[in-house]
């Protein structure tokens, strides 16, 4: 049973109408996953040394063993963002003679094999390699070993259970938080507390069946809950939110693009991805305190171009990359309304700039570093008013993958493909070449002045570039309308 | 007065719809039967310019669909529920499509009290979002709204299936109502010869793409399509 399961799944992915993109993107992110395994192994190899040297007087399997705890909470609170639940479409599966048991040991057993369990692994298997090398003794570090990946499957199922639940990763913040700060101000030291618990699995071999029991209950009880779980009304269904319906007449002030923006506002606030899309552009006003305050970027002016572009432009590039792709549940029904394509394209011109000015406000206390930040950031600012919004709504005519609203963004490569990846070159590259050229012949002003110029006449164009674009979006109009209509899988 | 001229579409070597021409009426209520791939949705995709013809093109009321959006004010539709805006409320979509063609809050709270009765309760007022709504009541949601602004040509694509029994017989009376007035050209497709021939005045029946009957509606109408689709199924499948 277990093998048809896979064989289906292995189809669903292959026959899947969009393979050859997804494909590609598959093949990404698997050099991405491979790159990353292999550096995790590097850090595996070299944590024992780099151990050795901060802690010279004890050994570094109890150095491990403290911040042991640490690494746990911080793998829950990484997984809660970045696991997906594993999924399977059981819906045809519940008339057919397979036993729900069967169906939810699958689900489960699959999700052990998810690469983040890998992570640890790749972790902790280099780790115990260099252990070996120098003389600690074998039986203990294997069965260290298994008590670890008993640890990581607890830590697997847990996740499951939680089930994206924010509570529980208040909680676990908190723990993490209030545990650092006990041990930081010396209140109460978690690390040696925990210490000994976890030392304990390599130092007493028989205490790994107490992680490997742990992680047998867990997946048991995941096993029940789910098992009583595969029915339509319950599982399977996906929650009804109440619906909350704002006015938003201020909106009308617009004129004519007042319901479009409209519609755009509570598309962005009632859907998971573009919601957490607002979030994580709004986190990024932070990037630029990396850059900011280490001495050895000071000097590096077109690192502070890449920043001030970065900063005022994220909600641009993050949202614009996607223009239209965001309405293409109702594209063909945004087509045949009686809806002119301009203005249709000019609200989300609206959206965007406000969300440019927006930022680049939000990016003002920078000039705290200087006055040069916060003229690079104008510049910045200007050039993606001009310039970086017609050339990304004109990418935007190339998108033809339908987006799904209510999926989160993390890890979601929904409606990716090449062009994307293309597109973040004349977004981002471009105009910090600019910026270099006439910094380095000029001075900084003139590099600024050119931004900033090159952003007005943007601007003054507006009217003539985004007729071209309207045009575009004319032309691949009815690519669009069926590229829209195939589900993702 | 809707023209088609030599209308074709080609996908690859085969050809889904052929039409040299046929004309409809203004005012008229018009009625598409035929069997799967018939080409009953592809026509009326090329009706509101969302797919290209491979050859020739239709005249909506003096307006070359795929060359001018001119005819998008006075045309309105429902094919299926990507013509709705999951993550709105019926409300706030009947609003919006309101905004689009130029009708008030008022304009279109006044057209939803006639439709009372057809949305039994079901879709004003739920709190919930189109999309946790259940297909038929989505249906019911997008019909109404292609009646938003006085429409002078409706398309309804299969707009009795997924409806409950009484739905079906209201929305019957809804369109009958609709297509008496004179200005108004209804164009609704459906599998149920029942249904259509009470509605349509006008019959006409795909097959492979072609038009195959072109029939007035008289007393024998339903008889003669039950012929025509009894035979269809009694034929070998020709290869």
């Amino acid at each position: 049973m277990f093998k048809r399961f896979s064989s289906l799944q292995w189809k669903s992915f292959f026959r899947s109408s969009n393979i050859g993109k997804s494909l590609g993107i598959k093949i990404v992110m698997g050099f991405f996953g491979v790159y990353m395994l292999i550096s995790l192994a590097g850090a595996g190899v070299g944590l024992y040394f780099l151990l050795k040297e901060i802690f010279p007087d004890q050994s570094p399997m109890w150095t491990i063993s403290q911040y042991f705890i640490y690494w746990i909470l911080m793998e829950l609170f990484l997984r809660y963002f970045m696991q997906k639940l594993p999924v399977m479409d059981i819906k045809p599966f519940l008339t057919t003679p397979v036993k729900k048991s069967t169906i939810a040991h699958y689900i489960l057993g699959r999700s052990a094999a998810s690469i983040y369990n890998l992570l640890t692994i790749f972790f902790i298997v280099p780790f115990a390699i260099v252990l070996l090398f120098n003389g600690y003794p074998v039986l203990n570090v294997l069965l260290w070993i298994v008590g670890i990946i008993g640890i990581v499957l607890s830590i697997n199922y847990v996740n499951l259970l939680v089930n994206k639940n924010d509570k529980v990763l208040i909680a676990i913040v908190s723990v993490l938080v209030l545990g650092y700060g006990l041990d930081y101000f010396g209140v109460f030291s978690i690390k040696e507390f925990f210490a000994p618990v976890f030392h304990a699995l390599y130092a007493y071999p028989i205490t790994v069946l107490i992680p490997i029991a742990l992680a047998a209950i867990i997946y048991y009880l995941n096993y029940k809950f789910l098992r009583d779980k595969i029915y339509l009304d319950a599982k399977l269904k996906t929650k009804a939110v109440e619906a909350n319906t704002s006015d938003m007449s201020w909106t009308k002030r617009f004129g004519e693009m007042g319901s479009f923006l409209q519609l755009d506002l509570k598309m962005i606030w009632r859907n998971k991805r573009t919601k957490s899309q607002v979030y994580i552009s709004i986190l990024f006003v932070f990037y630029g305190l990396v850059f900011y305050t280490q001495e050895m970027y000071s000097s590096m002016m077109p690192m502070k171009a890449f920043v001030g572009i970065f900063m005022t432009g994220i909600f641009l590039s993050n949202f614009g990359q996607f223009i239209p792709a965001w309405d293409s549940s109702y594209y063909s029904m945004m087509m045949s309304q009686n809806i002119p394509m301009r203005k249709y394209l000019e609200s989300k011109v609206i959206l965007i700039t406000v969300s440019v000015v927006g930022m680049f406000l939000l990016t003002i206390p920078y000039v705290y570093f200087g006055w040069e930040a916060l003229a690079i950031n104008f510049g910045c600012a200007l050039y993606n008013l001009g310039v970086n919004i017609p050339v990304i709504l004109y990418f935007g005519s190339f998108n033809k993958k339908r987006i799904e609203l209510d999926q989160s963004p993390f890890g979601n490569m929904q409606g990716a493909s090449a062009t994307q990846f293309l597109v973040m070159l004349p977004v981002m590259v471009v105009p910090i070449i600019i910026f270099s050229i006439f910094y380095y012949i000029f001075n900084i002003e003139v590099a600024v002045g050119v931004l900033s110029v090159l952003g007005i006449i943007g601007f003054a164009m507006k009217n003539y570039l985004l007729g071209l674009i309207t045009e575009q979006y004319k032309k691949k109009k009815y690519g669009m309308i069926a590229g829209f209509k195939e589900k993702a899988s | 007065m809707i023209t088609i001229e030599n209308l074709s579409k080609i996908y690859g070597s085969q050809k889904v719809l052929n039409i040299e021409s046929l004309n409809i009426p203004t005012g008229q209520s018009f009625g598409l039967v035929g069997n799967n791939g018939a080409g009953k949705t592809t026509l009326f995709s090329f009706l509101l310019d969302l797919i290209q013809p491979t050859t020739g093109h239709i005249i909506n009321n003096d307006v070359q669909v795929n060359t001018s959006e001119d005819w998008k004010p006075f045309t309105s539709s429902f094919i299926d529920e990507t013509f709705l805006i999951g993550y709105l409320t019926p409300e706030e979509y009947f609003y919006f499509i309101g905004d689009l063609r130029g009708q008030n809050k008022a304009d279109v709270d006044a057209l939803l009290a006639q439709y009372q009765d057809f949305f039994h309760g079901e879709i004003l007022g739920q709190k919930k979002y189109l999309r946790d709504l259940s297909k038929g009541n989505q249906k019911k949601a997008g019909i109404v709204a292609s009646f938003i602004g006085n429409p002078k040509v409706v398309i309804l694509d299969e707009p009795f299936a997924n409806l409950d029994p009484t739905t079906q017989i209201r929305l019957k009376q809804i369109i009958k109502e609709l297509a008496e007035q004179k200005d108004v050209t209804v164009l609704v497709s459906s599998h149920d010869l029942i249904h259509v021939t009470e509605v349509c005045e006008r019959i006409v029946v795909l097959n492979k793409g072609e038009v195959v009957k072109d029939i007035e509606r008289s007393a024998e109408t339903l008889k003669e399509l039950e012929v025509f689709f009894g035979a269809e199924s009694a034929l070998p499948v020709a290869e």
